[in-house]
């Protein structure tokens, strides 16, 4: 099972490292390549946390292969590819699922009962299973429990509640990869140097900066330079 | 309102500390050491003077004392091997934290001091008091679809409001400062969860699933933020701390139970407060995410303890019958005893204790260096 925890600490690592290696000599902006390694060196981490860690892992997958299978079939219903963006299990989510209810047991009964009604539902429904259900039968079910309740039934609440707090796990597991990160567009945490709201989003507002203020505090030209003072304590450097 | 102010390096300043990267990941602790943080900018340096050896892991249980009620060092315990060990000092220095300083004193309990270290006046643990704090979220529909962009900057910044109003018109003394934050930050756990219940108010489906999720995350990226108020309590005698004398932590130290009641001056400000965050909010032309704190819940006034701002259980003060520390933050009742957290602070501005305890620290240090040279300690 892919470890998906270590390769975010791998990332994380990565990039600080990179960072303090490139950017303060070059200034360079571009984002850097760094390899993925499996460890858990150099990443703060105190000795109980390290222990709960390799405790989760010990325990090998908590789910069934058969909800696994189960768990990847509606994670991809939840976020299937687009022409630029690759699926929540092409982004490991049920790895994510199967590790965060080992980190939260809370989490366990309601995801492990969930799919159980997912099945129980088909079964009523089309006599199979949900996964060998055609797609159509699929989005049947999900349309019934994808959304709040509009009728006085309660037959779907269960169903409901469940795909509530999946389809939360699977946003989070998706939108913290570098391909759901990539797909949201955000740009942060990476090696960067910051130069404030672009230029064209000021402009759209009828904004900009203070001309006299620009430089004063972040200045990337004489970032690395070492500071010195005059005697009033201005900056001269 | 104005950016908050914070200790992040844009510039290098010397050759021990590094540049801002702006991962934005300043709660981990800086890689460059380009923030401030007790670690980087006091601990180490000090320790290359090779005078100071640093114990961690440790835990003090108490102070044990003399004949004359002086000061001889702690009991501790390491918790790497659970056993408790003894260190002598000529000076004791507690840094604890207000309540933790507290127990550390009611549990060093002598012949000299029976009612605890540096308890003469019963006011250890006493006036322990906490900033107020509430809060709103909002969703704001015109930063929906916004362009995307880097709007980290360093980490750990919020936008910030002094206080104000003016307190002959209000029915509460002191006042409160706003935080307020939002962005397009980092996912984290949680991300996404509520996004698509956004579509509510503006009158859109909300739930779903494929595509219209998707776009959904993306659409309402960035329109929510936060808002919360930090403010001045007043410090109360009988909001105390003092030793459970029924129950013990893991290493044996007998733990502090609390008794702490707000009194309408807290409940009424964060009645404005949340009055005022919402009256914010709809002039953004947004919506109060979730139901408005009312009454039944104090305006969602949250418990003393979880703003981690608590002072005033070591009040400093000239007269020993109602103070625990004079000015210099030394015990009256042991000259070789001081107490450098946020314990002596007599009242609380509305605003974080850190730089106020590093004041007052240094001051302290230079007068305990003072006393040591002219033989007084």
């Amino acid at each position: 099972m892919i470890n998906r925890r270590d390769s975010l600490k791998a990332l994380l690592i990565g990039s600080v490292g990179a960072t303090t290696l490139t950017l303060g000599v070059t200034g360079c902006k571009e984002e850097i390549e760094v390899p993925l390694v499996e460890t858990n060196k150099g990443y703060g981490r105190i000795t109980s946390e390290i222990a709960h860690d390799e405790r989760l892992e010990a325990q090998g997958p908590f789910f069934t292969s058969v909800e696994l299978s189960l768990i990847a079939t509606l994670c991809d219903l939840v976020l299937p590819a687009t022409p630029t963006a690759g699926s929540a299990t092409a982004a490991e989510v049920p790895a994510f699922i199967d590790f965060i209810v080992k980190d939260l047991p809370y989490h366990q009964i309601p995801i492990q009962g969930g799919l159980m009604w997912i099945n129980g539902e088909s079964n009523k429904r089309y006599n199979k299973i949900f996964e060998d259900c055609s797609s159509n039968e699929q989005k049947q079910i999900l349309d019934d429990i994808a959304y709040p309740s509009t009728e006085k039934t309660q037959q779907f609440d269960a169903g409901r509640k469940f795909f509530n707090k999946f389809r939360g796990l699977v946003l989070t597991g998706y939108y913290t990869t570098k391909i759901g990160i990539d797909d949201l567009g955000y740009v942060g945490n990476r090696p960067n140097l910051w130069d404030g709201v672009p230029p064209s989003v000021l402009a759209k507002h009828g904004l900009d900066y203070d001309e006299n203020m620009k430089g004063r505090y972040i200045n990337h030209d004489s970032r690395d330079t070492k500071a010195t003072w005059d005697e009033n304590g201005n900056l001269l450097t | 309102m104005i950016p908050a102010r914070i200790s992040i390096l844009t510039k290098r300043i010397n050759d021990e500390r590094g540049v801002c990267f702006y991962c934005g990941q300043c709660n981990r602790s800086c890689n460059a050491y380009a923030d401030f943080s007790s670690g980087s900018c006091l601990i180490f340096p000090a320790m290359k003077s090779g005078q100071i050896d640093l114990f961690t892991d440790c835990m003090v249980k108490n102070i044990s004392t003399n004949e004359e009620g002086l000061a001889t060092g702690v009991s501790y315990i390491d918790k790497k091997d659970m056993l408790e060990y003894q260190m002598k000092a000529k000076v004791v220095v507690l840094g604890a934290s207000a309540c933790s300083s507290a127990r550390i004193l009611l549990n060093s309990k002598s012949a000299q001091h029976p009612n605890g270290l540096g308890n003469s006046s019963d006011h250890v643990g006493r006036y322990l008091h906490d900033s107020t704090g509430a809060g709103l979220s909002g969703f704001i529909p015109a930063l929906m679809d916004r362009d995307i962009y880097n709007e980290d900057g360093t980490g750990a910044l919020h936008v910030y409001s002094p206080w104000w109003g003016d307190n002959k018109k209000l029915n509460f003394a002191r006042g409160y400062h706003i935080e307020m934050w939002g962005g397009l930050g980092m996912p984290s756990y949680g991300f996404g969860k509520i996004a698509t219940d956004m579509n509510k108010y503006i009158g859109e489906q909300v739930g779903g699933y494929g595509d219209k999720l998707r776009n959904d995350v993306k659409r309402f990226y960035g329109s929510t933020i936060g808002i919360a108020g930090r403010g001045e309590s007043i410090a109360l005698y009988d909001n105390r701390c003092e030793i459970d004398p029924n129950t013990v932590d893991k290493y044996g130290i007998p733990v502090l139970r609390f008794n702490y009641k707000w009194s309408n001056q807290e409940v009424n400000q964060a009645k404005h407060m949340v009055d005022t965050f919402e009256e914010i909010v709809h002039n953004m032309g947004g919506f109060v995410i979730g139901d408005k704190p009312d009454k039944s819940i104090n305006y969602g006034l949250l418990a003393p303890g979880q703003i981690i701002h608590e002072v005033g259980t070591t009040r400093m003060g000239n007269d020993p019958a109602t103070s625990v520390t004079n000015k210099y933050q030394q015990l009256h009742d042991a000259k070789n005893v001081f107490v450098v957290d946020a314990g002596v602070f007599t009242s609380q501005a509305d605003k974080n204790c850190t730089w106020t305890i590093l004041a007052l620290s240094m001051r302290a240090s230079e007068y305990i260096v003072d006393q040591l040279k002219k033989q007084n300690l």
